[in-house]
């Protein structure tokens, strides 16, 4: 019990740290957004005081109210989802626009992830228990995926799919003439085959580091006593694989998880920008050229809670798989 | 006060096999090691004279988008400016970026890691909440909002930000290492022969953390120039100033590839993986270092080690022979 109130008392001081973070730096950084902010909204239409008043809060202004009270009413306003208003895509709220694009990029991200961690893994302990054989030689290589950058891969692989051999289409997140979106099956068959190519070039780039990590612990792992044991025992070699040595040996990766989804999050705002999907990294680099503040704000929000919610799961998760974790705490 | 960490013993449990490894001669580890570093001098040495011999890398000349040869070593861009040029800066450009945000992301990392979890106590629950905070805050999505925020950026301002979101990773590792060397009967002895705190650090833990730092070091130098051409390439890199990802960059918007121009379009990207790929290999090297279990791997090296008849036996078997 006492694991469980860590956690999730570490994982509300990030989440206020996060929201200190994003109350503080429009306050700190040159300029006044605020007013560019505005000027920007009334040339779009007009203007409602509330929606002045929250832009106000969430950028800061000169108001005579103190800093402490606009930090209060900031996050009286972020718990109950009032996140501003949109610039890019006049009249709709923060929140609308955000709850939009945010299943693009999870789905996207999530399937992704997954399928790298579990094929990376998978190699990696087929590499660590046939150390030296073509599967583990081959791991070098794979790094060489991980040096290039990300959306330098990602564009040759669009070149390569989409114009020389028109395999796959060259930008977006599906037919938008030909399905509505909605649960229909055109509409899902096209969402997936237009995400095929994005979701590939992710898994090639990360797949990598699960698998490097992966052989190394399960090398560490092969030399730990309990192997020899089951070894004597004359089990099958398959089963000392998966039950004695991968088992063990997938704990770090597991537990590593929290600073590669980081990394994702960061693919995916690039690989948004490369395939044109219509995500949430893409709604935020468009924020950013017309320096929507309000936006950019609320998608680093929603960002940042996503993830740490997905940290929060994964170590609870981690809690159930690994006992000690809970004996120890 | 004499215990040192170049005690013989010392050495030998943390590096085992080093004692055997300096009296067959000052031998490279690995092939790796020499190929990495072989790979990364050839490109720093580029960067560092290429600059001085090439012309302008802004000159826009009328033959555009010409192939490699003629004039030009690498051809030209869109508007007729010399690629190989480009790339020389870039390279430069590059490289002090990838230098001084390793230096100070591990500066900070062994600031928290280190010297948290020698101290203990509140500064170690502070230290660690606050790195492991840091941690769990997406990086990207923060340098974002951070640059939207500043029209002009500057190289430094660039690296100084890239800097600050990727040095938590490092700290967490050099906490745990830390925390089990600072129990170590030598680091008793000399706290109780009465050392100064910051000589314990500085000559006792320090050196055992060395090939950590180095590898931690070269994580983040390839991190941030990764960071820094994912940055370029979403257009917020530094302005005014040449690195792999602003030439990318450039590359994208001029559709390089659309044109066909891949000499354009793929000197960068060769040189961020060529140059990341040497690091991979140093940091390879260095993990063998560290942990020699991971030493034997290659079918020569098992080879030279083991009958040929042991070689196809359950791998288990490997670490122990």
């Amino acid at each position: 019990m006492r694991y469980y109130v860590q956690k999730l008392g570490f994982y509300a001081v990030a989440l206020w740290a996060a929201l200190t973070i994003n109350f503080a730096l429009p306050r700190l950084m040159p300029g006044d957004p605020v007013d560019i902010l505005l000027s920007k909204l009334s040339a779009r239409g007009p203007v409602t005081p509330e929606a002045r008043q929250s832009i106000a809060l969430l950028l800061g202004t000169e108001t005579d109210q103190s800093l402490i009270s606009q930090y209060f009413s900031y996050l009286g306003n972020v718990f109950t989802g009032d996140l501003g208003l949109s610039v890019t895509y006049f009249p709709q709220t923060v929140t609308d626009t955000i709850a939009q694009t945010l299943p693009w990029t999870i789905a996207l991200m999530g399937i992704a992830t997954v399928i790298s961690f579990v094929v990376g893994v998978g190699l990696g302990q087929l590499a660590g228990w046939k150390r030296g054989s073509f599967l583990d030689n081959l791991i070098p290589v794979a790094t060489m995926f991980q040096a290039v950058p990300y959306f330098w891969l990602a564009l040759v692989l669009l070149y390569l799919f989409s114009s020389v051999f028109a395999v796959f289409p060259t930008n977006g997140g599906y037919d938008v003439y030909g399905t509505t979106p909605g649960l229909n099956w055109p509409f899902l068959r096209s969402a997936v085959y237009y995400g095929t190519l994005p979701a590939l070039t992710i898994v090639l780039s990360s797949v990598a580091g699960w698998m490097l990590g992966m052989r190394n612990m399960m090398v560490s792992t092969l030399s730990e006593d309990y192997i020899t044991t089951a070894e004597a025992k004359g089990l099958r070699p398959r089963r000392i694989m998966t039950t004695y040595a991968a088992r063990n040996a997938v704990l770090p990766s597991l537990s590593g998880f929290a600073i590669t989804l980081g990394f994702v999050v960061a693919g995916s705002i690039v690989a948004e920008q490369v395939f044109s999907y219509p995500g949430i990294g893409q709604t935020l680099l468009s924020a950013v050229q017309n320096n929507d503040y309000a936006l950019m704000q609320g998608i680093f929000l929603v960002i940042t809670v996503s993830v740490l919610g997905a940290n929060l799961a994964v170590d609870l998760l981690y809690s159930l798989i690994d006992p000690r974790t809970r004996a120890r705490a | 006060m004499t215990t040192t960490a170049t005690d013989p013993d010392v050495v030998a449990r943390a590096l085992p096999e080093g004692r055997g490894r300096r009296r067959r001669g000052l031998r490279l580890p690995s092939p790796k090691l020499g190929v990495g570093l072989a790979i990364c001098g050839l490109i720093a040495l580029f960067g560092l004279v290429g600059p001085l011999v090439v012309g302008d890398p802004d000159a826009v000349d009328n033959v555009g988008l010409a192939p490699p040869g003629g004039g030009y070593l690498l051809g030209t861009t869109q508007t007729g400016q010399d690629v190989f040029a480009q790339l020389a800066w870039a390279t430069r450009g590059s490289l002090v970026i990838g230098l001084v945000v390793g230096l100070l992301a591990v500066g900070l990392a062994a600031v928290f890691g280190v010297i948290g979890a020698y101290a203990g106590g509140w500064v170690d629950e502070g230290f660690s909440l606050f790195s492991n905070v840091m941690l769990v805050i997406p990086g990207l999505p923060l340098i974002i909002v951070i640059s939207s925020y500043v029209a002009d950026k500057s190289i430094w301002l660039i690296a100084l930000v890239l800097a600050l979101t990727s040095w938590a990773g490092g700290a967490r590792v050099l906490r745990g290492v830390t925390l089990s060397l600072r129990s170590r009967d030598y680091v008793s002895a000399s706290r109780v022969s009465g050392e100064r705190t910051w000589r314990i650090l500085l000559v006792e833990i320090l050196p055992n953390l060395v090939p950590l730092l180095a590898s931690l070091f070269i994580f983040a130098v390839i991190g941030a120039i990764l960071g820094e051409a994912g940055l370029a390439f979403i257009g917020l890199g530094a302005s005014g100033s040449w690195t792999w990802g602003t030439m990318l960059f450039w590359a994208g918007n001029g559709l390089a590839l659309r044109l066909g121009a891949l000499w354009w379009f793929v000197p960068p990207g060769l040189m961020i993986a060529l140059f990341g790929a040497g690091l991979a290999m140093i940091n390879f090297a260095i993990d063998e270092i560290i942990d020699p279990k991971l030493r034997l791997q290659t079918r020569a090296a098992r080879r030279r080690w083991r009958r040929p008849s042991d070689v196809g036996s359950s791998g288990g078997a490997g670490a122990r022979a």
